[in-house]
């Protein structure tokens, strides 16, 4: 039964406050009076709305569809009528708003007409597409659209790893989940297996959960085919992908590359429950697990609605004075949030409430005195100590070569540096700085393009006219040549005033529109946009001339 | 006396073939430095830096003629990688061509526009589509931000929108360093 | 600010902090071996150290306290003061702290930017510049016989010993005994044989080593160095002079004999460990250390100077970036590429 572990590089050890809320029972859904649901709420492209204002929804009624193949369905989480479709204040970093459905409850929760589905009666990629249409996505944190994940396209994955490590301090809702929730759990890995034809079936489960580990057993004992559960060691980030692959098989995931490259596909235990909710009750991804913790009066785990904000979570867990911030997720990954306004997301497992006693301020930051502990402490043993000295200095590209992009931003560097350095932020601002200059690279690139066309097509038409206007003359002076009177100069400036009385024409029409409508006159202007205007002009002119040159003396050639 | 002679021939040749070597390895072709130079400027074609766009710009600092802080929309982060790769100093930004701006996009007012084409006339990168007295719309995804269009319309309908911050393109933020104290921060 | 909300209980203050208890059995054997002046000269050094600190940090406009706190000025400060003459006269306390602290440290950036060991280039510094005085070794306690009070050892250190009676007190270390001796073509063998050398470091030098090990297996135990630099240190020491020894015993110091003399203790655990100045990669810092323990004999044997530690380091400091670039190790994702994965 015992099958050999492997020892992953680095991992901290932060204190656990798992018994906090693991202790009490599940608390069912609150239905709270609006409902505010993001429509980007897994990676890819967000869902498209497809509900008007003032409509009447249902619960499970879809109100965004799936914009592409890496995106997912949203769905309404009780029955209720749409009051906006607009931006909103959504639980990200970024404190920026985002495109959400609002919906006002009517408290009746009246469910849509829901349809199990028969996975053995269709063919895989129909039920994936129902998987996508009914809205599931990784769980676990990273919000992956689950349909993706379950296609195993050219890769073969003959290895399934269900992740129920749970190693972020704090957080107990999946622990509470296999407790209880086992065997549901067991026919969502029925469904995985199916769709991805793996072999073999691991559940890996950090030890200090021994009742999910019993209850997973138990559950894996009455199945038909043989699902291994595996209590790992309890180490943070033990319960990462990439982690918790190595420890079950001793593989590594190629840098850059994905663990179905190397016939892996990992979902986590809540992804799973979700998937066979879908399947057997045809009932899409409306609810979650969350962990309200922290500085509350009672920390539990709560069955919550998608879409409820998470102040109506904090109030029933009873509020207390003294809190410093709302965190969505754990202590070493999680998400600071401007308020407690925001709703819960399906990336939602956990609401943390900071308080200076819990979360004391970290101590000032000091230099980096290369002491290496960062690096002992690193999962994906890279260097933070140089990622960080490279990061900081801006210079990206070093930063790249000392492989950034295999950080998985876990803290652990951030947690053992004795200077108490912001480590993982410096990473986080290089990869994305990375991003934007490869955007702006792309947009630049593309630019030249349309530019270098553009002078293509400039040089063509002027060519094209002045065969044109070779071929006119010839033809002219075989006229002259046969005594008849030359027209043909007098048509072209005739042409062009034809042209302008167009323009003149339209400019009245445009003007007497405007007079109407709010004047945005050169009358008005400020001086200051008065100046601009004029250094375009002047920047103009001197274009055009400069521009003109060689070709006109090329011409004169 | 022979050894030594035979030593210093092997050496020669030794270095002549890494020498060659390296020449075929690290061979450049036609004027990279233009095309280097061109790589870094951002490609706005707004003329600013007072040529006709952003490759005659290169090629006039690949022959040095012109100076490397002559673009306004390339900022100074654009000035530090010219002086990288020519391996000069950094300077400022040549205030009398412009202060740099946030990045904008035109937008028409499709109202008020007349369909003169003008400013598709203006456009260095075709970002702008209409046609002979049909409304006018720029494409934002396209468009550069470089204002060449705003002055030609006749009906002054299109103005520069900044482009705002939304969640996709959405950026981590240098972390605050509190090191030193405010004091010398100011000061520095 | 984003993730983590928490942090462990390292912190540089704690790092330092055991650094310097480590450093306790070496200072006790001291005071019991040479008699308490090096008290005063710790003490002295401590001051000037803490003192430049501030001063410089308020210079570059950094906050004092939380700096000061950190203690690694007081670090710098004890090896400085470990590693002089124990009769050493103040002003070449003064002089060697204040080159590590405001131009070994604070010039090359402050704590975590300079590239060579500080209490190192106070060293060489006062080694190059002031070679006579370097020399003021009290003789250890079992030779000499009587020990310099703590009043002595003021009177010596601040001037106020008369000449002769100095020269008295202090004797020439074993390291240069043996320099000398053959210099003037003794055998190895001849030299050793006076009773300034043990049992097999010198006498009383080989249990300041001794108690150094003690400090440095400390260290090690609470995880604020790693194995590799002091081992590699030593091992670099111990087959270079073994080496030697073994091709002309006669000429060559034996190898326990170069690896008991004090320095290459307090050198292995206490100042090649710096993490700032040192390597940062594990194959790195086997490179590192291995290459300071070969060159300290190598200076030891043929250099113009009495002990080879301080070059050594500083010699190695300067490879630190190459040796670093050299030895990254493989990142996760990196190691079993290539491994078949059906099993
Ligand atoms: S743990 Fe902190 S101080 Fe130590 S090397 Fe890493 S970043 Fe530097
Ligand atoms: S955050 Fe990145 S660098 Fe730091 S320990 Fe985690 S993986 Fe390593
Ligand atoms: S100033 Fe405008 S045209 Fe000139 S290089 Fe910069 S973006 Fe290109
Ligand atoms: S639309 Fe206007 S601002 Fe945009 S690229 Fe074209 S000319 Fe420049």
């Amino acid at each position: 039964m015992s099958r050999e572990l492997f020892t992953f590089h680095g991992g901290v050890h932060p204190p656990e406050h798992k018994s906090e809320s693991s202790g009490r029972p599940l608390h069912p859904p609150l239905l709270p009076r609006e409902l505010v649901i993001p429509l980007r709420q897994h990676l890819g492209n967000p869902a498209k709305p497809i509900v008007e204002v003032g409509q009447r929804v249902l619960k499970g009624q879809m109100i965004g569809e799936a914009d592409g193949y890496i995106s997912t369905a949203v769905h309404a989480s009780s029955s209720g009528v749409v009051t906006a479709v607009e931006m909103r204040p959504v639980p990200h970093v970024s404190r920026l708003p985002d495109l959400c459905v609002v919906i006002e409850t009517d408290g009746q929760d009246e469910w849509i007409e829901r349809t199990p589905l028969d996975p053995h009666a269709m063919s895989l990629a129909d039920l994936r597409m129902h998987v996508r249409d009914l809205g599931i996505a990784g769980l676990g944190g990273a919000v992956f659209p689950s349909a993706v994940k379950l296609d195993p396209g050219a890769h073969h994955c003959p290895v399934l790893i269900i992740n129920g490590g749970e190693c972020e301090p704090w957080i107990t809702c999946d622990d509470l989940l296999m407790r209880t929730r086992a065997d549901e759990i067991m026919d969502g890995v029925a469904i995985m297996r199916h769709l991805l034809g793996s072999l073999q079936i691991l559940v890996g489960i950090e030890e200090n959960k021994p009742e999910a580990i019993a209850a997973m057993q138990a559950a894996a004992a009455r199945l038909d085919f043989a699902v291994e559960v595996v209590p790992v060691p309890t180490i943070y980030p033990g319960g990462g992908a990439k982690q918790l692959i190595y420890t079950l098989t001793g593989k590594e995931v190629p840098s850059g590359k994905l663990s179905t490259d190397i016939g892996i596909q990992v979902f986590n235990v809540g992804t799973a429950q979700a998937l066979a909710r879908a399947v057997r009750h045809g009932e899409p991804l409306i609810s979650r697990l969350v962990t309200v913790t922290g500085h509350v009066l009672r920390p539990q785990n709560y069955e919550v609605l998608i879409g409820t904000p998470m102040r109506v979570l904090i109030a029933e867990a009873g509020e207390r004075d003294g809190a410093t911030g709302v965190v969505m997720g754990g202590p070493m990954m999680g998400v600071p949030l401007a308020s407690a306004d925001v709703a819960v997301v399906k990336a939602t497992n956990c609401v943390l409430v900071r308080s200076a006693e819990l979360f004391p301020p970290l101590p000032r930051e000091l230099p980096c005195i290369r002491c290496t502990r960062c690096a002992d402490a690193c999962p994906a043993a890279l260097q933070p100590q140089e990622l960080f000295r490279f990061a900081k200095a801006g210079d990206f590209g070093r930063a790249q070569e000392y492989h950034l992009f295999d950080c998985i931003e876990c803290g652990c560097c951030n947690y053992v540096c004795p200077s108490h350095i912001p480590l993982v932020d410096y990473y986080r601002y290089a990869k994305s700085e990375i991003w934007a200059r490869e955007k702006e690279k792309r947009a630049a690139d593309l630019a030249r393009e349309r530019h270098e066309f553009r002078q293509f097509r400039l040089e063509r038409e002027k060519k094209e006219k002045a065969e044109k206007l070779a071929a006119k003359t010839q033809a002219a002076r075989a006229q002259a040549a046969s005594a008849q009177p030359a027209e043909s100069p007098a048509t072209a400036p005739s042409e062009a005033d034809a042209r302008k009385a167009l323009i003149a024409a339209a400019l009245a029409r445009a003007q007497a529109k405007k007079a109407e409508t709010a004047p945005r006159n050169t009358e008005h202007l400020t001086p200051e946009q008065q100046r601009t205007i004029d250094e375009i002009e002047a920047r103009r002119a001197k274009i055009r001339e400069l521009a003109h040159q060689p070709l006109e003396t090329e011409e004169k050639k | 006396m022979l050894a030594a002679i035979g030593v210093m021939v092997l050496l020669a040749v030794a270095i002549g073939l890494v020498l060659g070597w390296s020449a075929v390895r690290f061979k450049v072709e036609g004027n990279p430095l233009a095309e280097k130079v061109d790589a870094i400027l951002p490609q706005t074609q707004c003329g600013q830096c007072g040529y006709p766009g952003c490759r005659p710009y290169a090629d006039a600092i690949a022959s040095g003629e012109a100076d490397i802080n002559r673009c306004v929309p390339g900022g100074e982060d654009v000035v530090k990688k010219l002086a990288d790769l020519l391996g000069v100093d950094p300077k400022p930004l040549d205030g009398a061509l412009g202060e740099p701006k946030p990045k904008s996009v035109a937008f028409i007012d499709e109202q008020a526009c007349i369909g003169c084409t003008l400013c598709i006339q203006a456009c260095p990168v075709d970002a702008i589509v209409g046609a002979a007295k049909q409304m006018h719309t720029v494409i934002a995804k396209e468009c550069t931000g470089c204002e060449l269009c705003v002055a030609p319309c006749p009906v002054n309908c299109i103005s520069m929108v900044p482009i705002e911050e939304d969640l996709p393109h959405w950026k981590w933020k240098h972390p605050v360093v509190m090191m030193k104290t405010v004091r010398t921060e100011t000061r520095a | 600010m984003p993730a983590p909300f928490i942090t462990g209980r390292a912190s540089v203050t704690q790092v330092m902090g055991w650094v310097l208890i480590a450093l306790l059995p070496g200072i006790a054997v001291y005071v019991w071996l040479f008699g308490p002046g090096i008290l005063i000269t710790l003490g002295m050094a401590t001051v000037t150290a803490l003192a430049a600190e501030a001063a410089m940090l308020k210079a570059r406009g950094y906050p004092v306290k939380p700096f000061l706190v950190d203690l690694s000025a007081v670090v710098t400060a004890w090896l400085l003061a470990l590693s002089l003459p124990s009769l050493a006269p103040w002003w070449l306390i003064v002089t060697g702290t204040l080159f590590a602290i405001v131009v070994a440290k604070h010039l090359y950036g402050g704590l975590g930017q300079n590239v060579f060991n500080p209490a190192m280039v106070g060293y060489a510094v006062l080694i190059v510049s002031f070679p006579v005085q370097m020399t003021q070794w009290a003789g250890p306690l079992a030779l000499t016989g009587e020990s310099l009070t703590l009043a002595q050892s003021a009177a010596a250190i601040f001037g106020g010993l008369p000449k002769g009676t100095l020269d008295a007190v202090t004797m020439a270390t074993p390291l240069d005994t043996l320099r000398t001796g053959l210099l003037q073509q003794h055998t190895v063998d001849e030299v050793m044989v006076q009773p300034i050398f043990g049992q097999f470091g010198g006498t009383g030098f080989e249990w300041l080593a001794v108690a150094f090990l003690a400090g440095g297996l400390l260290m090690w135990a609470r995880r604020i160095i790693g194995w590799q630099v002091p081992l590699a240190f030593l091992a670099g020491v111990w087959l270079t002079a073994g080496f030697l020894h073994f091709y002309d015993a006669g000429r060559f110091g034996a190898p326990w004999f170069h690896l008991f003399a004090p320095s290459v203790m307090l050198g292995a655990f206490f100042i090649a460990t710096d993490p700032v100045s040192g390597s940062t990669t594990p194959r790195g810092r086997l490179i590192f250390g291995f290459g300071a323990g070969l060159l300290t004999i190598v200076i030891r044997t043929w250099g113009g100077f009495p002990d080879g530690v301080a070059f050594a380091i500083l010699l190695m400091n300067v490879c630190v970036p190459l040796i670093d670039q050299y030895t990254q190790p493989p990142i996760y994702g990196a190691t079993r590429t290539g491994k078949d994965t059906q099993k």
